[in-house]
């Protein structure tokens, strides 16, 4: 694929510098390439090794392959209320 | 009509919005922006969220305590900066009997506490800040 566009929010936004990345994945890489791909980032070495992984806004699990259209996105702990 | 707003709620709209002649009770939950935090004095948060997500999430959740209970159910989460005091959270549950009005409430505040993509950064009076997090220590990770 080319590309895969990744929301990022609140702590992991500040983390990483912006709230929304591109990223380039091999043809089909998963969820796990992909958390890979971000930790390697400046800034990502303090995202967890396994964060909540959001795809087309359903939880998806590190083995769950992607495609460019996917909109992926990394979820802090919630805190709302 | 969306389950987030960035203007200040209105409680008793939401509440009056679960009111009928065939409901005895009406039950609420306001969640208000407290002025501390883990032994830190609290001058403001700000609420962000996963908006599309959120939005389902929360409609989600309506519609399961809705299902569960025979209740009308009205959520409204607020977004942005909120002084002390004011209302982040407005749960209303309209029903029949005040058992189910109760248990459906307790219900949706739960599961938005635990399932809903909304994040809070609370500024403290000496200038720092930090963001909530439930699973760390302490409650905050410093920003």
């Amino acid at each position: 694929m080319a590309s895969v566009q990744v929301l990022l929010f609140a702590r992991y936004a500040e983390l990483l510098g912006s709230p929304r990345l591109a990223v380039s994945l091999d043809q089909a890489a998963t969820v796990g390439d992909l958390v890979a791909v971000l930790r390697a980032l400046p800034g990502g070495n303090s995202l967890p090794e396994r964060p909540f992984v959001t795809v087309n806004l359903t939880q998806a699990g590190f083995e769950q392959h992607l495609v460019a259209t996917d909109e992926v996105a990394l979820l802090p702990p919630m805190a709302g209320g | 009509m969306s389950h987030l707003a960035v203007a200040p709620l209105d409680v008793a709209a939401v509440m009056a919005s679960v009111g009928a002649a065939d409901r005895g009770g009406v039950a609420s939950f306001v969640g208000l922006v407290r002025d501390h935090h883990g032994g830190r004095a609290v001058v403001e948060l700000e609420y962000s969220a996963y908006e599309a997500m959120a939005d389902a999430a929360l409609a989600a959740i309506v519609a399961e305590a809705e299902d569960r209970w025979p209740v009308a159910v009205a959520v409204r989460h607020r977004l942005g900066v909120l002084a002390i005091g004011d209302a982040a959270v407005v749960v209303a549950v309209g029903g029949a009997h005040r058992d189910e009005t109760f248990a459906a409430c307790r219900y949706v505040i739960e599961e938005l506490k635990r399932r809903v993509p909304i994040w809070k950064r609370e500024r403290y009076v000496d200038g720092t800040e930090a963001w909530v997090d439930p699973t760390a220590p302490g409650g905050i990770v410093s920003a």
